[in-house]
């Protein structure tokens, strides 16, 4: 009974990571597209000691259910292996898909979760379940992992919405019972300006329009429910974020034409590529969660080219992500969360593709009070299914608790639901054998 | 010379006036005929029942009810759940000069008569028949569905005969195009054939208002009964329908084979229907023939309850039993305990032989539709809840783009409407919803709007477009330009964007706007920052 397959060889500490931040800020050419703003956060921030800095969570959302076969966990010779070859990683014996070659080489920096279960194999009620921890519930909606970051950390000195989705994916991460105000803000390839951030109108006349807007909405707030503004509308709210964000310098962050070509080709000059640029810009000015979107996998015919084909923008953005935020001393800050609704089927069906397998699939995980190196679980050779009796199965809500715990959230806290009924944060239990500090 | 420009002044003032006169006085009423309105003593009967149901329940719960609302936030109501957009100053006047009695009644009427009726439930009732996507290319008519679909509401085909349409009609899905239910779902990936599976959760959830989809995998594992047998027998009802060069028809005895989870091999499924199996004919007409029979009984009562439900919630943004396309079969349902208001529909719309219209005045005439959403007393979510006050509830996507067209005009925008005037809105109106974001099928979450919606409405094109100088097209100059005085001009902007006139502090607020010289503008630019301020409101963006 193999709890552990490996536990890290290397380090995981390149040099460059014994830098000290200022260090590499002043560092010149290759980092002079960090926004003025970016740098002065960035700066202030190491004042503080890096644990006392807010924590922050990326993403990665492989839409469509990715195949642990062709990505994480390939079986090169078996029946269930197909097509894929697998090739060594930066961790001694670990090796994983030869779609991934530059993650191999960033393994050192990750953890591993070949051992994932859950019950959902449809892909609406699945995203809801990796993306909150719970399975879907007709009497409520429960918030994503973004949503309860934001609503747990402080919002001092950001202007711009603090948990981004690029790309969002047909079911995009939702503030739930904790409200609208915590929904992921949408935006989609990061070149060029956010649209509708201009004023039509000078600054005098525009200020005269919001005071009319100040009267309308007493008048219709007279006589009805008192709490419409704060539980439901959050319309002068929202009037309020989009004002303060038209004018903010943190707009910036959202996009990425100033990068130079170098760095944006080590993401990959993909779409894809470039929402994980951005990424990291956001979270460098304070964005909480940043979710960006990875469509295609959901191969249910000719599943080795198309699975290939994410691998390879997979590849290239994930390991430039990890890479990046190790660089700018954000690693330790950032989780890094890499998966999707469920794995395929070890099965190859008659379309040469395969189907939703939510018995046993892989999830990757880097960053702050994430251990590096571990692989946990494995997958039997013949693809049968990961039973809670067997092969250690991680459940999802141990991934949500294991992420919570990282980011210093209280996981036994209850919320309180506007139905009136306590909700635990979380349900599931940390994963210790991947948590930094256990 | 100056007897020539005196003269050419007086001419251009007088021709002014007269526009004036003609666009911001009342338009001339038709002759008061007889109401239209035929109330039979079981329609009288009816509206008391779902009445005297929300009484009980708000006695139970002890919740003191809102007043009524005025008629004008009834009449913004009505117009937008049954066409989509708000009043037009023009209805306005219209409404407001016909007699009190019978000024709500005759106002649903007039709607229902109007293409707009037709051509918006059409859209709303497709997103739940075969979705927002486009379908398959050639062979799904989206266009031409909801068109005939239109056609049908208007001239109030019983709903269970449309219905029967949508199951089993067969032909091209041009001149039959019913038959676009089945060829949404044809997969172009594959077999190029009715997908049966999507077809079975489609009809369990538009017409029956039950989600059996989770079964289709596997046995329902969270407490309920239904086997995966039961979603493939249901699926089996269309395994002969078939995708050809004449369009869809039926191969009789074509028969549907599934692997079940954990089988060993593919059986062949039989057609059977997972509840109330005795309404089932055992013969006669297709396997489809025979579906729709069963679903359209007028015993099988998840039918009926299905387009209560739905309906309610077009109207009036919520459903009564949420989610909109999930009433429970058993539970509390089963007994017969249903939340107020929904049996005594569900019972009047079969016992109407499946009258849509009928349907629809007699939910615009309960108390619980016409009961305001505030009060002197405290409004509570509580009676939100229990429809003791009007829900607060955000206008859908095409439900803001219609009232922003109809703001900016001071006439009826609709069938009669010019061409051009159509074609602009129609470009516009596709532009405006796919970035402000389509609701989809999920039109009836509870969301609030979010920071893009808002940037979009405070800076977007659209709003700027339609507010900005323009004599032809836009109403925020005219009223400017024509309006005889401030306060008539101020009152004609909150007609014509809210659907009520301003109160003392907001006309005062405004006056004085109009009137001081601290901002820069011109008279136009002051109208224009109004109306962007009404479009910009809570008010305007939600239901109430």
């Amino acid at each position: 009974m193999k709890r552990f397959q490996h536990l890290l060889g290397p380090e995981g500490c390149g040099s460059l990571g014994h830098f000290s931040r200022r260090t590499l800020l002043g560092a010149g050419a290759g980092l002079a597209w960090l926004t003025p703003l970016s740098q002065l956060l960035a700066a202030s921030s190491e004042e503080k000691s890096s644990s006392g800095r807010p924590k922050s969570v990326i993403v990665l959302w492989m839409q469509g259910g990715p195949s642990q076969l062709e990505t994480w966990d390939p079986h090169p010779g078996k029946m269930i292996g197909g097509d894929t070859k697998a090739i060594d990683t930066s961790v001694q014996g670990l090796q994983i898909a030869d779609t991934m070659p530059r993650t191999a080489e960033v393994m050192h920096e990750m953890s591993l979760l070949r051992c994932v279960t859950s019950k959902e194999g449809d892909h609406e009620r699945a995203t809801y379940n990796m993306q909150t921890g719970y399975r879907p519930d007709p009497t409520l909606i429960h918030p994503s992992i973004g949503a309860i970051l934001c609503h747990e950390l402080s919002a001092e000195g950001v202007e711009i919405p603090r948990h981004v989705s690029i790309f969002p994916s047909a079911f995009p991460s939702r503030g739930g019972f904790l409200g609208n105000q915590y929904d992921a803000f949408k935006m989609y390839d990061p070149t060029g300006p956010l649209p509708d951030l201009p004023k039509r109108v000078p600054e005098d006349r525009f200020q005269a329009r919001l005071g009319d807007l100040d009267i309308l909405e007493s008048s219709f707030a007279q006589g009805r429910r008192f709490d419409l503004e704060k539980n439901k509308t959050l319309h002068r709210k929202t009037v309020d974020r989009a004002t303060t964000m038209m004018t903010s310098d943190q707009i910036d962050a959202f996009n990425i034409d100033g990068v130079p070509t170098e760095i944006k080709e080590q993401f990959g000059d993909t779409p894809f590529g470039r929402g994980c640029l951005c990424a990291t810009q956001l979270i460098e000015t304070g964005v909480r969660c940043v979710q960006v979107t990875l469509n295609g996998w959901d191969t249910h015919a000719n599943n080795h080219e198309l699975q290939s084909a994410r691998a390879g923008d997979l590849d290239a953005a994930l390991s430039a992500t990890i890479k990046h935020l190790k660089e700018r001393d954000r690693l330790e800050d950032t989780i890094v969360l890499c998966g999707g609704e469920f794995g395929r089927t070890p099965k190859i069906n008659p379309a040469a593709g395969r189907d939703h397998w939510p018995h046993g699939f892989s999830v990757a995980l880097a960053g702050g009070g994430i251990r590096k190196g571990v692989v946990l679980g494995e997958t039997d050779p013949e693809g049968e299914k990961i039973t809670p009796e067997t092969k250690h199965a991680v459940r999802v809500e141990d991934i949500h608790a294991t992420i919570h715990h990282a980011l210093g959230i209280n996981i036994d806290k209850d919320y309180q639901t506007p139905i009136g009924r306590p909700m635990a944060i979380c349900q599931g239990t940390a994963i210790s054998e991947i948590i930094a500090d256990a | 010379m100056w007897l020539k420009n005196i003269a050419f002044i007086a001419l251009a003032t007088v021709v002014l006036a007269s526009i004036a006169n003609w666009l911001l006085s009342p338009p001339k009423v038709e002759a008061v005929d007889d109401p239209h309105v035929v109330v039979s003593d079981d329609f009288q009967a009816t509206q008391e029942a779902v009445d005297a149901q929300f009484h009980e329940v708000w006695k139970a719960r002890d919740l003191e009810p809102a007043p009524q609302a005025d008629d004008l936030t009834i009449a913004r109501r009505i117009s937008l759940g049954l066409t989509g957009s708000i009043p037009s100053l023009e209805e306005i006047r219209l409404l407001e000069n016909r007699p009190e009695e019978d000024r709500l009644a005759w106002w649903v009427n007039h709607l229902l008569e109007d293409r707009r009726y037709g051509d918006y439930m059409a859209e709303r009732l497709s997103r739940a028949y075969v979705g927002t996507e486009n379908g398959p290319f050639l062979i799904f008519r989206k266009r031409r569905f909801v068109t005939w679909l239109s056609d049908q509401l208007m001239s109030n085909r019983p709903y269970n005969e449309l219905t029967q349409d949508l199951i089993a009609e067969s032909g091209l899905w041009t001149d039959h195009p019913a038959v676009n239910f089945i060829t949404a779902t044809v997969d172009q990936d594959g077999t190029k054939e009715p997908d049966v599976a999507r077809l079975a959760g489609r009809v369990t959830r538009a017409f029956l208002a039950t989600r059996i989809d989770c079964v289709q995998c596997h046995d329902d594992n969270l407490g309920g009964d239904l086997k995966q047998t039961d979603f493939h027998e249901l699926a089996s009802f269309f395994s002969e329908a078939q995708n050809s060069f004449v369009g869809i028809m039926d191969q009789e005895g074509k028969s549907y084979e599934y692997k079940y989870l954990h089988a060993e091999e593919e059986t062949t499924v039989p057609a059977q229907v997972p509840f109330n199996q005795h309404l089932l004919a055992e013969s006669g007409g297709t396997l489809r023939d025979r579906l729709a029979g069963w679903v359209t009984h007028p015993e099988n009562k998840p039918f009926a309850r299905a387009l209560v439900n739905r309906v309610w919630a077009v109207m009036t943004g919520r459903p009564l039993v949420e989610p909109v396309d999930n009433i429970p079969l058993n539970g509390s349902f089963e007994s017969g305990n249903y939340p107020a208001g929904l049996d005594p529909l569900v019972d009047d719309f079969i016992a109407h032989n499946f009258d849509l219209k009928r349907l629809i005045r007699l939910i615009a005439a309960t108390e619980a539709f016409q009961r305001d959403s505030r009060a002197e007393h405290q409004i509570t979510a509580q009676h939100e809840q229990a429809w003791a006050s009007y829900p607060v509830t955000r206008l859908r996507p095409e439900q803001i783009i219609g009232s922003i067209n109809q703001a900016s005009s001071l006439s009826t925008l609709n069938a009669d409407s010019h061409v051009l005037t159509k074609l602009v809105t129609f470009g516009e109106t596709n532009e405006f919803l796919k970035r402000y974001g389509d609701a989809g099928e999920d039109e009836f979450s509870m969301d609030g709007g979010t920071i893009p919606q808002r940037l979009l409405m405070m800076n977007g094109n659209l709003v700027s477009e339609r507010t900005k100088q323009n004599f032809v097209r836009n109403a925020a100059t005219r009223i400017s330009q024509l309006s005889p005085d401030n306060k008539t001009g101020i009152e004609t902007a909150f007609l014509c964007v809210l659907t009520r006139r301003p109160t003392e502090h907001e006309l005062e607020h405004f006056v004085h706007r109009l009137e001081s010289d601290e901002v820069k503008s011109n008279r136009t630019q002051d109208f224009e920052d109004i109306y962007w301020a009404l479009m910009n409101c809570t008010e305007f963006a939600w239901n109430h």
